[in-house]
């Protein structure tokens, strides 16, 4: 062992991003660069009739205006989720006259300079037959379809006899929680610069998913895949925004292959809220039956949540009622409701962020109904398999977490009733929340390579949005290699390395970590054979389970004196590099094991009595990943969900104007999310225990549980401190008052 | 309209040509190709393009060129010196300050606009002066603790 | 962003004959307000006049006590400068409570008074505004106005001044003074705003041909407190949802007089006259707060979302009274 996985290395691309060296999607530059700006609708639902472009031309520098009326076909993209490709919405941009949503593309002004595309685009006439949006998805349950499937799970969930159970239960509690549309908001917008040569496209791209967009820009356009590269060696922040394909990608190749130049097509902050996704709004009703012990017996959850008419999307809220606790009748309902706002996507933890807002809430008010600690009622209905599939959990220890987090919190010192504990003249707050997200991994392949000069690089067509893969990359190529990470260069984020899939669903490292390991091993075992081949070897003729690595040499495991370096072996045999590549299945074939990433969060609360602001004074998550690869990057991450959980639980909301259907607050004045002063101390500790059975390196992912239970944590601490529930996020002010 | 802006960047006189219209952050971005300021908002909502203007911490996205004309401009390009890190930028890598690193040229060149301002001499202050800086990766405390470190040690020079 | 050309004089005179000769010309300080607005295309100048270059930058005392701010003092010069800190401590509160320390940077005195609301409505380009485009409505009233105006609204607009700083420099019951090529004149600065009426696009008294030179701060009392207290969401690089500055005179343990300001209620910082009446030669404790509170809200005419301004202005205000009468004892 090397103990290089787990150690808590500085970030392998930190230098790069202290010094600004790090080339992010619109850092690239070309010469003859052509500027794109998108034009895009203000009317929410309706059919364009003529779009003007005759004073926009007239600009100086403006090169041509994409609209329908010159936009050749595009072809849809095979949508297959994980692995091949997916656009972001079904419909494919500038093909037709229906607008479905404010926001929607309806052009691209092309020019010589940045300034004259931006004063171009807002020159462009659009004249528009409008119709009245569809805007509220309450008022319009009258349309909503129950979705068959989820996942390929069927729906509805049915668990046991849920009108039965809750009819005879002791214990009845009924409420609504409500949660808005929100938005990624990355720091870096989206941007694509599209270089043609005549044959291949090469795409520089901001996505979490090079793969898919090679696959799908190659689709869209007819141009082989293998002729379509996509660079997305830095991305500044995805968070589910940048996972499927959006137009502008399409519209950035379409733009360069027309006007043979390069052409860069930059979002701005506004484009950020209508055309990348958003998680959308629920309206989720918890039904529940339990005995006056605290066992819950029976529950449903009903999520009414949007999708457009241009894609399907499910907020899958339910999921967070199936899947942890052991409720034994149980109902998992939705009714989706299609709106004239743009199409939803996945938002860090779809589903289990708005759906443990809602359980996590309701369980807190069943614990005081029945004045139960709220660590005991959660203990009394611990799933102790799989409540779903009746499989043993490969590793679960939510009880643990629980038990370190309150101890490290002091929730023995809690006294219970609202507004009991004060802390000067502030009501103080505590309330905690389960966390929880699944273990997802998908098929994963990469790439080492030993190189004579004592070094190796890894390489694989995976993503880093600050996740730390760059990083983790290289210390499992190190833990194997024996050589100190240092020595190691990780590359990704681009498509023309071995596959890996999306960087969603917290499963790189779950995916690709093991492939870098079986191909490390490949490597390994290739400079072994060289080695034995060798006459000039000191390990000519030997055998191979006689020799390890270890610090960049191959030695004899009983006798290290005798090494010869990576290097020399290499430089002995002319070989410029040895390679090793592996493609990494998950093999479950009999699902023995149900895989599941747990936590637990503790928060503190000050709330002024009078001004009832609430400021959050500090936050304990406890997180049970399975193995951590790197624990100073996990840290970081960990407690970045947790922000975003904060931002979820007291800022942010998108607000759309019900007349119109445009976002009000399409802008980082207006859509609130936490500055530093809003941040409190925030203590973040893992179990880090293997998961025996997941993958060989008993890795779960950890990209999304962070934001789980935040807002139901923070919740419940504003209810400790107040006495008032709120169940409308964001909890904000007036709502105290 | 073009106008002759002459900017002294990172220590080096740069005689532009410039339509008025342009921005600060575009003219260093498009023009002088020195990309690692990064736009974030264009409104001054997000701190990702901060840069010092004759030494003090700015949103360069809404500072016109021309109004900069004759000034220095100091990005983070201009903060390491010879390869070698600042002391910031070494604080921020062992911190892990950063995740996505969209934002950390940004909070650098805030944070050494930040030293230089007369804010008191607390770790409260560092909480309060970098709110000006969004980071969406939540890299916060870290970026705190990072800044924190240099702060004090430069408190502590200056009373030894 | 529409084409301009774009001027630099050095001195006022130039820079108030430029204004006045040059059509569709605009003056450019800071940046940080009209650059966005020009973005935006809200704000269009054909010619932008810059005059940062202007000797308008001091802060200095005055003979008679008092301080005079030159309007293109930065925003962050101002709430850090030891004069301030010292003598005006509302002002410096307001000032560092507003946007982050990079706008403050840029943003000038001047350019913080003639700051544009946030209405989103007004910002958006093509939503019916009175304010943007005079006498096509108001979109905020059936629209999203959650942040918007209680006090002295009308059918025209509901929009509120964003400034913290305004808020604290009609408290002090600042001067500004303006000069054109022909005039020099000074006007209190909580008469320097304009409300909504019939005509929201004329927001100042300032006239298009003149400009602001400088902010006088007259002498305080020795034996005064003020404190500006601000409520957002976030904790910082917020508008105020509600805000007020306070400032009491004392006498003994009764307060002699005081003026109360508020922000984030109304299009123009909102003096609290008849509330002041009642802080007039009385012992302070909590009900007279309330009763300032109470007074000050009467004419409260809030919309659907924005009705929780009405008990959150109140409690500001006690917030704001009772934070300074502790800095008095």
């Amino acid at each position: 062992m090397n103990h290089w996985i787990g150690a808590p290395i500085d970030r392998a691309d930190g230098i790069l991003k202290v010094t600004g060296e790090a080339s992010y999607a619109a850092d690239f530059n070309f010469e003859n660069l052509i500027y794109g700006i998108p034009i895009l609708s203000t009317c929410a639902k309706g059919k364009v009739v003529k779009i003007d472009d005759s004073d926009a031309l007239k600009i100086p520098g403006v090169l041509t205006i994409l609209t329908s009326q010159n936009t050749p076909e595009f072809f849809p993209a095979k949508s297959d989720f994980g692995t091949a490709s997916q656009m972001g919405e079904i419909r494919l941009p500038l093909q037709d006259e229906t607008i479905h949503y404010a926001g929607q593309y309806l052009g691209v002004v092309l020019a010589e300079t940045l300034e004259s595309a931006e004063e171009a685009e807002k020159l462009v006439k659009v004249l528009v037959e409008e119709e009245p949006p569809i805007l509220e998805m309450e008022k319009n349950l009258s349309q909503a379809y129950s979705p068959k499937a989820f996942f390929g799970e069927p729906l509805p969930v049915i668990r046991g006899n849920f009108e039965k159970a809750f009819s005879e239960a002791e214990i009845k509690l009924e409420e609504i929680y409500t949660t808005p549309v929100e938005h990624h908001n990355p720091m870096e917008p989206h941007a694509s610069i599209a270089v043609w040569d005549g044959e291949n496209l090469t795409l520089y791209e901001s996505t979490q998913w090079v793969v898919g967009a090679r696959n799908v820009v190659a689709d869209a356009l007819k141009l082989p895949r293998e002729k379509v590269k996509i660079i997305s060696w830095f991305v500044g922040g995805g968070f589910g925004c940048k996972g499927f394909i959006w137009p502008h990608t399409l519209l950035s190749s379409l733009a360069a292959m027309q006007m043979k130049r390069p052409v860069k097509v930059l979002l701005s902050r506004r484009h950020l809220f209508t055309t990348v996704g958003h998680r959308p709004a629920t309206c989720q009703k918890l039904t529940l039956g339990a005995s006056r012990s605290g066992k819950i017996s029976a529950l449903k959850h009903h999520t009414i949540t949007h999708t457009s008419f241009v894609g399907e999307f499910l907020e899958g809220s339910g999921g967070a009622s199936q899947n942890l606790y052991d409720f034994p009748n149980l109902q998992v309902i939705y009714q989706v409701v299609r709106l004239n706002k743009g199409t939803p996507t996945f938002m860090r933890a779809p589903g289990e962020s708005t759906g443990l807002f809602a359980l996590e809430s309701l369980l807190d008010e069943l614990s005081y109904k029945l004045k139960i600690d709220p660590i005991e009622l959660r203990l009394k209905n611990y799933a102790e398999r799989h409540p779903e599939t009746g499989l043993p959990w490969s590793s679960s220890n939510l009880k643990e977490c629980l038990q370190i987090g309150a101890e490290k919190f002091g929730w023995k010192n809690r006294n219970p009733d609202p507004g009991s504990m004060k802390q000067g003249n502030l009501s103080l707050g505590w309330g905690m929340a389960v966390s929880m997200f699944p273990g997802f991994r998908s098929p994963g392949s990469a790439r080492v390579k030993i190189l004579p000069d004592n070094t190796a690089r890894v390489e694989s067509a995976t993503q880093d949005m600050g996740t730390g893969t760059y990083t983790t990359m290289k210390q499992i190529a190190a833990e194997i290699l024996s050589l100190p990470p240092e020595k190691i260069n990780s590359f990704l984020g681009d498509s023309s390395y071995p596959a890996a899939p999306i960087s969603g669903g917290s499963m790189t490292s779950a995916s690709v970590g093991p492939a870098v390991e079986a191909a490390a091993k490949k490597a390994l075992q290739h400079l072994i054979d060289t080695a034995i081949k060798d006459k000039a070897s000191l390990f000519y003729r030997c055998s191979p389970d006689d020799l390890q690595a270890k610090n960049g040499n191959l030695i004899f495991k009983t006798d290290p004196s005798k090494a010869e370096t990576f290097g020399e072996i290499l430089l002995r045999n002319n070989l410029p590099f040895l390679e090793g590549e592996a493609f990494i299945k998950p093999d479950q074939p009999d699902k023995k094991y149900a895989f599941q990433s747990h936590g637990a969060q503790f928060a503190e609360v000050l709330v002024d009595p009078y001004l009832k602001t609430i400021r959050l004074n500090r936050m304990v998550g406890i997180f049970d990943v399975g193995k951590i690869l790197n624990l100073k990057t996990a840290r970081s991450q960990a407690i970045g969900g947790m922000i975003m959980g904060i931002g979820m639980a007291l800022y942010e909301k998108t607000v759309y104007d019900l007349t119109t259907g445009r976002v009000v607050n399409d802008n980082l004045s207006d859509y609130l999310i936490p500055v530093m002063a809003d941040i409190p101390s925030i203590d973040v500790e893992f179990i880090d225990k293997p998961d025996p059975y997941f993958n060989s390196l008993g890795v779960r992912g950890l990209g999304e549980i962070g934001i789980t239970g935040t807002a139901a944590a923070i919740a419940n601490a504003v209810y400790h401190a107040t006495g008032i529930r709120i169940r409308d996020l964001p909890i904000t002010l007036e709502k105290l008052l | 309209m073009k106008y002759s802006v002459t900017l002294r960047v990172n220590g080096k006189e740069q005689k532009l040509n410039l339509d008025a219209r342009a921005t600060l952050l575009n003219a260093l971005r498009e023009i002088l190709h020195l990309t690692g300021t990064k736009k974030g908002c264009d409104q001054g909502q997000c701190g990702s393009c901060t840069v010092l203007l004759n030494g003090k911490r700015v949103n360069s996205c809404l500072v016109l060129a021309v109004m900069a004309d004759g000034k220095t401009v100091t990005t983070i390009e201009g903060v390491s010196s010879n390869g070698e890190l600042h002391p910031l930028q070494q604080s921020f890598l062992s911190h892990d300050g950063l995740q996505c690193g969209y934002c950390t040229p940004g909070q650098i060149v805030s944070a050494l606009g930040f030293l230089n301002e007369p804010w008191d001499k607390t770790p409260e202050a560092v909480q309060i002066g970098m709110s000006g800086n969004l980071c969406r990766c939540g890299a916060y405390p870290n970026i705190a603790s990072a800044i924190e470190e240099i702060r004090s040690s430069i408190q502590e020079a200056a009373s030894s | 962003m529409k084409p301009f050309t774009y001027q630099r004089p050095f001195t006022v005179q130039e820079a108030l004959h430029s204004i006045r000769n040059t059509p569709g010309s605009i003056f450019l300080a800071g940046g940080t307000n009209l650059v966005d607005m020009m973005k935006l295309e809200v704000i269009n100048p054909s010619v932008l006049i810059d005059i940062n270059q202007l000797p308008l930058n001091k802060i200095e005392p005055l003979p008679n006590g008092g301080i005079q701010i030159g309007s293109l003092v930065r925003n962050s010069d101002l709430g850090f400068h030891p004069l301030i800190r010292k003598n005006y401590p509302v002002l410096s509160q307001a000032v560092l409570s507003g946007a982050s320390p990079q706008l403050r940077n840029m943003a000038t005195v001047g350019g913080n008074l003639m700051q544009k609301t946030r209405c989103s409505y007004y910002r958006d380009e093509i939503s019916p505004c009175s304010k943007r485009n005079p006498g096509s409505g108001c979109s905020a009233l059936k629209g999203y106005h959650a942040e918007h105006a209680i006090l002295g609204t009308s059918s025209s607009c509901i929009a509120t001044h964003p400034s913290d700083m305004c808020v604290a420099l009609s408290a002090l019951e600042a001067i500004i003074h303006i000069e054109s090529e022909k005039e020099k004149r000074k006007i209190a600065a909580s008469e320097f705003h304009l409300l909504p009426g019939n005509s929201p696009e004329k927001e100042t008294v300032l006239e298009p041909y003149e400009i602001i030179v400088m902010i006088e701060l007259p002498p305080l009392p020795p034996n005064t407190t003020s404190c500006y207290i601000k409520v957002s969401h976030r904790a910082l690089y917020e508008f105020a949802l509600s805000s007020a500055a306070v400032v009491l005179e004392w006498e003994g343990e009764k307060i002699k007089q005081g003026r109360i300001a508020l922000g984030g209620v109304a299009a123009k910082p909102w003096r609290c006259f008849q509330a002041e009446r009642l802080l007039e030669n009385s012992l302070p404790d909590e009900k007279l707060f309330r009763s300032c509170a109470e007074t000050a809200l009467q004419g409260a005419e809030p919309q659907k979302e924005n009705q929780y301004k009405v008990e959150l202005t109140k409690q500001v205000i006690c917030k704001a009274l009772s934070t300074a009468f502790k800095r008095s004892v």
